[in-house]
Formats: C-alpha cells, structure tokens, sequence
C-alpha cells in the first residue's frame, strides 16, 4: 500500500517491470490482432508467426487489401476486402449499427434524465418504494425475458425490425436512473427553491437548471449504453430476421460461420474496425469514462 | 403549474416513463412467462397449460444439468480469481509512478472490447496450432522437453473438452478492466491517516493490507462479487461464437443461457424455455440473497 517513506530505486525498478509486463499481457490480444490484420493471407499461417508483416515496407499495401479489397478495371471485386465485399456487407452492418445506436442512445438518455428528476427533486409518498423496484430489475437479466419478448414484440409485429432494439429505450434504462438520480441528489436544493420563486415550474428546473448541470453524469451513461448497445449480440440475434438488417455485432460473426478456412486476416480487420469507434469514444472521454465507472461500483 | 398540481402528482409523471416501460417490457413478460412455464407452447399454436411437466422434465434433462454445471463451475472459478487479480492489478495500479494513467488505460481497454469480437480474437489466440498463446507455451516447453526427453505440447484449448473451461475462464481474466478501475477508486478512497496509525502500531504491509484495506473495500467487493454472479448468467456470445452455438466438443462451454436461447428459438420450446427462465431467476434471487447474508459477517460499513 502506501507508504509514508519513498521507495528506493530498486523496487521502483521492479514496479515499472511488473507494470509493463502487466499492461503488455492486456494489450497483446488488441496488438495481435491489428497486426494480423495487415498481413496477407498467408503470412497469417508461418510458424513461428511474426509480429509484422513481411516485408514490412509491403504494410500499406496488404492493409488495403485486406480493409478496402481490390477490384480490376471493371469494378469486380477480384480480392476480398472489410469494406468491398459481395458476400458480407460490412458498410451496410455499420449504418444499421449507428441507427440502432443512435435511436437507442437519445431516447434512453431523455427518459432516464426525467425518471431521475422524479426520483430525487420531487417529494411524494411511495417515491423510494418504486426506486427500490427499479433497483430491484437491474439484478433480473436479459435472457430471463427473452422469450416471452419475443411473443410480445410478434405481436406488436416487431420481429424484423429495429424496433425491439431501440423502442424500449426511450422507457429509461434502471441503471442509468439510478446513476443519474445519485448525482442530481448532490445538487444543492437551493437552486429549486430559487427558481420556484422566479415562477420555474418543475419541468422548467429540470430543463434549465439540472439537465445543464448534470452534463458529465449525462456523457458516463451515454458512454456505457453506447458501448452496450454496440456491443449487444444477444438481442440481434434474436429480434432480427434478415441479413440485410444485421448490427455489426451480428454480420461479424458471418466471417466465421463460413464454410471452410476462417480467413483470420479479414476477421481481424473487420474485429479492428469494430473496436474502432469505442477505442475513440474512449480516448476522447477516457476520464468521464473512468471516473464514471469507479462511481457506479461506489455508490450504492 | 406554479407549485398548483400536488407533488405526488409531479412526481409520478416524471417517473412515469419508466413505469409504463417496466409494466410492458418486464412486469408483463414476467407474468406471461410464468404461465408458459405451465405450458406446452411450440410459438405455432396456442399454450397448452400442462402444470409442473415443463420443470419435471427439467430434473431429468441431462443437457439441462450439463449447462447449469458448466455454468456454475465457470462462476466458482471465475469470480474468485477474477476478484483476486482485479484487486491485485488495482493495487499494482495505484503505485504512483510516471505513466500511470497509460497503464490504466491499457489495463481498461480489453474490457470496452466488442464481446464478438473479443471472441474473435481469442478463437485465432487459441488456435492449436497457429495460435500465439501455443507458440508462446510451445517456446517455454521446447527446452524442457529437450532436457527431459518429453514431447509436451500446449493443449488443443477449444478443440479439447478438458481445455474448454479453463479458456474461457483465461480469457475472462482479460476483461476485469472495469472491476479494475472500480477497485483503484475504492483503494483511494481508504483514508492515509488508518495506513500511517496502523504503521506507527507496528502492524507488517500484509497486515496493513488484512486489518485495514480489506474491511474497508469489502461493500465494493460484495458489490462487484453480486454482479458478476448475475453476469455470469447471461455469458452467451463469447462460448456461442468461439464455440459455436452447441457450445463446442462434448458441450464443455455449453451455457445455461444458450441452452434457453436454443429451446426458446431454434427449437421453438417456449414452455420449457420460460421453465427455464424461471429457474435461473430463482437461482439468481438466492444466490444474491446469500451472499448478501454471508457478508453480514464479513462486511464492514462505514459509519455515515
């Protein structure tokens, strides 16, 4: 632990080792697969294998074969690439990706803010009773309901379509209730009674004072329910019918399904581009993302 | 409005989003699925109500027990060793030393990892013969085997029922990225003047460690040991793509979850499947309720 005294070079030396070799051993999977991501096909099956592509001058070229694809003078595609290729539609997986994301993450976000606003600055009786029921359902999990999900969206004649993607969203997420609800509870009351005064109705205080104020707890939920939804595999495989309508999550998998050799350099550059968007989600909001989820397993 | 509609009423409709959601989308499917769970119900026609059968066949269902071992075996491994080096990295972790927030990114990175294609890159980790993990033991072992004459070789890890569990559980250990990050914040969090009494007491580092740092992250400890027991009920995509959806050879990475899935939807088993469900919600209530009850002993909250 801590230590009043500093330490010497020593162990400092064999911090740092234990470090590195730590933070390697995490990072190596991601480096592996970038890097038989620019390698040609071949070169993915030498034993022992290599860290880069050889000869290493070739890496832009193989990394635009195996990311972009190559077509001859009439436009064929005559080597399968991530984002040019006839039998998985990557392009195609990543617009239905967005739209899901994106319809998911603006509703659950207005709708957990007003749920969170009911839960912590307006008294009323049976208040904490109903937030323990929805402390209660974060511990009920997905594949529990599923099932009868399924009947119920066949009846809303949903099976097909994004809507059981997105549609429950915008009914609030319990977890992010409860987040939001922990931190608009530190915003001092003052500011209600203030703007009470001014003739603020409770939706105008929720509108002008709280939702402004509570920016970074509303950028940690929209940063984990982004990386959920992105991530979900579960629920599209489910809900939707037709590749055509396929996430990401769900065409990526199409690689490995196919008969015979797993073209393991494909799948490493279509594996590369999917973790694209959270590595820079992550990299642009590494901080709310950290301290968001050290706050979420703090306070109970 | 102007403070004229009653507080109760506000209220409830600020909240009342989440109601109607959590009346349509989980009071109702709760409900429904505890009727077909007394029913005989292919999708195609209507619920039959049968009574008990659904879970009477159930104790008999090898397959059924097979996954709700594997799953059970993969929670009694994973959660504690899980546990252990997450507290373990946090610690490391929270060394000041230059970097540090280089290191804790690396660390918190493979847990944001899309689980397809996390599993992805682990099924071409894995590989028996092309995989890194088997040329790194196959580096460590050829001296060995040089030495002693013998011709050890990394295992076939998910072509071998043997090797399945101990895979995944490996490959678990790479995510505890979040747990990670949740345990560095809870280590801050103990205060420097208990360290610094308890060094002028005399008390060793792992003392220090036993008698002041342990009772203190133990409620963050309890919370993340309840979550991964409910995570490890919906484990799903990795073993189902890394595996394939029969959950590899002799079912040894064959899921409680995907069991559910294969008779909710491939095989169309609604009743039984909703048996299921009630099952492992059942399962899920208990497990929380005792570990909740257990850390009564062991637990320590701060006052305030």
């Amino acid at each position: 632990m801590r230590s009043s005294r500093e330490p010497g070079w020593a162990s400092k030396a064999a911090i740092y080792a234990t470090l590195i070799a730590v933070t390697l051993a995490f990072a190596a999977p991601l480096i592996w697969m970038v890097s038989t991501s620019f390698k040609p096909v071949e070169q993915t099956m030498v034993d022992p294998p290599t860290l880069l592509p050889e000869p290493v001058t070739k890496i832009p070229s193989y990394a635009i074969d195996n990311y972009v694809g190559r077509i001859d003078e009439n436009g064929e595609v005559i080597q399968r690439g991530v984002l040019r290729d006839p039998v998985i539609d990557f392009p195609l997986y990543l617009r239905n990706t967005l739209i899901v994301v994106g319809l998911s993450l603006t509703g659950m976000v207005l709708s957990s803010a007003v749920v969170a606003y009911g839960f912590s600055r307006v008294k009323w009786r049976g208040r904490n009773v109903l937030f323990f029921f929805v402390l209660a359902t974060m511990m009920i999990p997905f594949p529990v309901l599923m099932g009868p999900l399924f009947i119920l969206y066949r009846e809303f004649g949903w099976i097909g379509s994004f809507k059981p993607l997105w549609v429950p969203a915008w009914f609030g997420s319990a977890f992010s209730i409860f987040l939001l609800r922990q931190f608009y509870m530190t915003i001092p009351r003052e500011i209600d009674e203030a703007a009470t005064i001014d003739g603020c109705s409770h939706w105008g205080i929720f509108w002008r004072m709280v939702v402004p104020l509570s920016r970074p707890a509303l950028a940690v939920v929209a940063l984990f329910h982004f990386v959920a939804t992105w991530n979900d595999f579960l629920a599209p495989l489910i809900f939707l019918r037709d590749r055509d309508q396929f996430t990401l999550a769900l065409g990526l998998q199409l690689y490995q399904s196919q008969a015979g050799n797993v073209p393991w350099n494909l799948l490493m550059a279509a594996s590369t581009l999917v973790m694209l968007p959270i590595l820079i989600v992550f990299l642009l909001a590494q901080r709310t993302f950290i301290e968001g989820i050290a706050t979420s397993g703090l306070k109970e | 409005m102007r403070g004229r509609l009653p507080n109760w009423f506000v209220g409830l409709s600020f909240v009342s989003p989440w109601v109607v959601g959590f009346a349509l989308f989980m009071a109702l499917p709760i409900a429904l699925s505890l009727y077909y769970s007394l029913s005989r119900y292919s999708l195609l026609d209507e619920p039959l109500f049968i009574g008990l059968t659904n879970y009477r066949e159930l104790l008999g269902d090898a397959v059924f027990w097979k996954s709700l071992i594997n799953t059970v075996v993969y929670a009694v491994i994973a959660i504690p060793l899980g546990t252990a080096l997450a507290l373990l990295v946090a610690w490391l972790l929270s060394a000041r030393v230059r970097g540090q927030s280089v290191f804790r990114a690396l660390v918190f990175l493979p847990s944001l990892v899309p689980l397809v294609a996390a599993a992805m890159i682990w099924s071409w980790l894995f590989n028996g013969e092309l995989g890194l993990i088997n040329n790194v033991i196959d580096g460590v072992l050829r001296p060995i085997n040089a030495a002693l004459g013998t011709d050890w070789r990394g295992p076939n890890w998910l072509g071998d029922a043997d090797w399945v569990m101990p895979a995944l559980v490996f490959m678990s250990i790479w995510s505890i990225g979040n747990t990670v990050v949740i345990y560095l914040a809870a280590l801050q969090d103990v205060p420097v003047a208990l360290y610094e009494a308890a060094e002028i007491d005399g008390v060793s580092p792992a003392g220090r460690f036993w008698h002041v740092t342990m009772p203190m992250i133990s409620p963050v400890i309890l919370f993340n040991v309840v979550t991964g027991i409910i995570g490890t009920w919906q484990v799903f995509a990795v073993p189902y793509i890394m595996l394939g959806p029969t959950g590899g050879p002799n079912r040894a990475g064959y899921f409680y979850t995907m069991y559910l899935y294969d008779k909710a939807f491939p095989f169309g088993e609604m009743g039984y499947a909703s048996a299921m469900a009630w099952v492992q919600m059942v399962i899920i209530l208990a497990l929380t309720a005792v570990t909740m009850l257990l850390s009564r002993r062991f637990v320590y909250y701060r006052a305030g």
